[in-house]
């Protein structure tokens, strides 16, 4: 059966005629810089000379991310975890993107990012604790310019934008950038986000990673334009990117930043990936989706993509590839550990960090819920 | 009589509804293939197609912004908001636009919208998923808003909300979706906005709506055992509110406790404590008390057990009234 509605035949997944699949008319190429068989090749507007250390640190970065991924797909199986988002499939757009900022950049996540806070040195379990149900959040935005996760659809493209208003009202030299979905680009605020951008000439980089699906919903339920194009109309420039490439995604977004930083304003990349498991680990994408569509997908698959490059053109050896193997079965052990060990919160935390200043409501309903767990302890049987 | 889920007998009133009415149209984010996130919609989209049942772009404004457009077309749209924290990017619309609109073209037109929110707490879910935000629209005038806590209140409550000409806000408690109970489908349907009597009583009055209803039947057994009798006021309809109702059974009681998941600040609570005080004053033998959520964001999972009203909170409540 055919998921987009108006079209009898399956629906193909677009990208650049390298992927080897169709484009839509008028639709420009994506910026690639290694095909999907490994094939390094230029692009005329952007390019990356990388050493062979970097490179292998990509690559690292994307198979530690898929592994942790991995580990927490199956504690959500476990019941360890209560829901899990996997970014299966999108790990070179976010190591390619999370590797082009600066450490004083500032990131603003949706709730998918895992391989972007990788990049900025955020531990890993702390990512756990708000899909475990421990804590809303688990992290101090501030220590590594990663801001909090954002559940409501689009809502941190504006605090994105505003923060980088802050940062030309400075006159700081730094960038943000704003993480966001396809499904997200129908969000007025993310349309908002984008005039204040725009008018402001804020430094901001839109990073989209459309990965086909909103949950249940191709792209076609979102726009009758590719995503990027949509920056033209607000008046600055967007691009689109192969985001399975990660050597693309990386020159992409630093030349975006780089746009911003020097005062050029807003820009939108949009990286043309996939998501390869379910929306969240409630979803049955069987209910909505090919299986033809994912297997076309793996063969674009962005760690073995990088794998035969470094392999073909000598830059890996065996072991290195077995080095960076057993460092993720370290990384999974040490995330299991760490989660089942998490403890739950006490109670009284409901309480806590509600206001800044304090407020007599809630120092009085924290005494009388005190009280009231008190008297459970206080009485014969227990409870 | 058939026997059925909250959620299925909520898919076979939109059924009904598709059927019997062509100006219905079903309108939300992943209703479609999907069936909803809760799988309400299921099957619908298959036997009544895409033009009934609409998958929306993800935009909470836009769905609720053109079913008021919808609406002044002369349909009758049913929109389903995924999850209860995410109907406020929706909010500007339906309170400043859907509210008010009747009002302002001196009730020459209608909007019959319904706006379809699975609500509360219970079920593990992360931040925004478990909010409680009825207060907010029963403050508003021109609104609404309903929630059932039984598959047959489920069945034709939502029938009537889309049969009437005013919006209405329907609240869906998503813990109870897959409780099941008896469905007469063939009867005739209480009143949409009047309260039920769930449980006979004569000590202690407990009004609840929704998720809590089941709770407060919980807690009446409870008491029981302990040779209390408690009535239990289903109040189904949060605006209108069935005062008449509750008054009755107040002045039989002579105590009220009302329980509700939202935060008991300014709550549904709030407003019965206030009108039944200045109704049954000299019935009265306790202050009407309140049970519901602290002044504090919905918690995380672990610890929403503590958070949200169970049977001790509110038999603590009630040890409280009747030790006046
Ligand atoms: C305002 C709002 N509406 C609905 C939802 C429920 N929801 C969560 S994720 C999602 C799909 C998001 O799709 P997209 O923006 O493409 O990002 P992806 O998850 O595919 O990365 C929806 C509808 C939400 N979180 N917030």
């Amino acid at each position: 059966m055919s998921v987009k509605s108006t079209a009898a035949k399956p629906r193909t997944p677009r990208t650049g005629t390298r992927g080897g699949a169709k484009r839509r008319e008028g639709e420009p190429e994506l910026v690639q810089l290694l095909t999907p068989e490994g094939e390094r090749v230029q692009h005329s507007e952007y390019s990356i000379d990388l050493s062979p250390e970097e490179l292998r640190g990509l690559y690292r970065d994307m198979v530690l991310t898929r592994r942790f991924d991995a580990e927490a797909t199956s504690l959500q199986r476990q019941g360890e975890l209560g829901l899990w988002a996997s970014l299966l499939g999108q790990e070179a757009a976010q190591i390619g993107s999370g590797r082009a900022t600066r450490p004083d950049d500032y990131v603003f996540p949706t709730y998918r990012e895992h391989g972007v806070a990788w990049c900025r040195g955020v531990d890993p379990v702390n990512l756990l604790g708000m899909f475990r149900g421990v804590n809303h959040g688990g992290w101090d935005p501030n220590e590594n310019n990663f801001h909090l996760y954002t559940i409501v659809i689009g809502s941190q493209t504006l605090h994105a934008t505003g923060y980088a208003m802050g940062i030309s009202k400075d006159g700081a030299d730094s960038a943000v950038i704003a993480y966001f979905g396809d499904g997200a680009s129908s969000q007025g605020d993310v349309a908002e986000a984008f005039t204040f951008a725009a008018v402001y000439n804020a430094p901001v980089v839109f990073f989209c990673q459309n990965n086909q699906w909103a949950i249940s919903e191709p792209t076609e339920k979102q726009s009758r334009v590719p995503i990027y194009q949509r920056a033209a109309g607000f008046g600055f420039p967007g691009v689109r990117v192969d985001g399975n490439d990660v050597l693309a995604v990386l020159a992409v977004t630093r030349a975006a930043l780089e746009h911003a930083r020097s005062g050029q304003g807003p820009m939108l990349v949009e990286a043309f990936t996939y998501r390869m498991g379910a929306h969240t680990t409630s979803d049955d994408p069987t209910r909505y989706r090919l299986d033809e569509e994912r297997e076309q997908w793996e063969h674009k698959d962005p760690i073995l993509r990088l794998r035969s490059y470094l392999e073909k053109d000598g830059i890996a050896d065996e072991a290195f590839f077995a080095g960076v193997e057993e460092e993720s079965e370290a990384l999974g052990k040490r995330v299991r550990e760490a989660v089942r060990a998490m403890p739950d919160p006490d109670p009284m935390s409901i309480f806590e960090n509600i206001y800044a200043d304090g407020h007599a409501l809630v120092d009085e309903e924290r005494a009388q819920f005190a009280a009231y767990q008190a008297s459970f302890a206080d009485s014969p049987e227990g409870h | 009589m058939a026997t059925m889920t909250i959620a299925k007998a909520l898919n076979e009133a939109l059924r009904k509804s598709l059927e019997t009415d062509p100006k219905v149209v079903l309108m939300g984010e992943d209703i479609g293939k999907l069936g909803g996130v809760f799988r309400i919609t299921d099957g619908l989209h298959k036997d009544f197609g895409e033009q009934r049942v609409i998958d929306t772009p993800l935009a909470e404004s836009g769905i609720v912004g053109t079913a008021i457009g919808l609406a002044l077309r002369g349909y009758r749209p049913v929109v389903e908001i995924q999850f209860d924290g995410f109907v406020f990017p929706a909010y500007d619309q339906i309170v400043t636009q859907l509210a008010k609109m009747h009002a302002r073209a001196l009730g020459k037109i209608k909007l019959p919208v319904v706006i379809r929110i699975p609500y509360g707490g219970g079920i593990g879910a992360v931040e925004h998923h478990s909010e409680s935000p009825e207060a907010y629209f029963a403050h508003t005038a021109g609104l609404k808003v309903v929630s059932p806590s039984t598959p047959q209140d489920a069945y034709w409550m939502l029938q009537q909300a889309i049969d009437s000409d005013d919006p209405v806000i329907f609240l869906e408690p998503k813990r109870r979706y897959w409780d099941k109970g008896e469905v007469d489908t063939d009867g005739i349907p209480a009143p949409l906005h009047k309260a039920r009597t769930a449980r006979e009583g004569t000590d202690l009055t407990l009004a609840a709506y929704g998720p809590m209803v089941k709770v407060c039947l919980e807690a009446a057994a409870a008491a029981a055992e302990e040779g209390r009798s408690l009535e239990v006021v289903d109040l189904r309809s949060l605006s209108p509110l069935d005062f008449d109702a509750v008054q009755a059974s107040v002045e039989k009681t002579r105590r009220l406790v009302v329980v509700h998941e939202a935060p008991v600040q300014l709550g549904m609570g709030a407003e019965i404590a206030a009108r039944i005080t200045e109704r049954c004053f000299y019935h009265l033998e306790a202050p009407v008390l309140r049970v519901g959520g602290f002044h504090a964001p919905y918690p995380p999972a672990r610890v929403e057990e503590e958070y949200l009203p169970g049977l001790d909170r509110v038999l603590d409540a009630v040890d409280r009234s009747l030790a006046f």
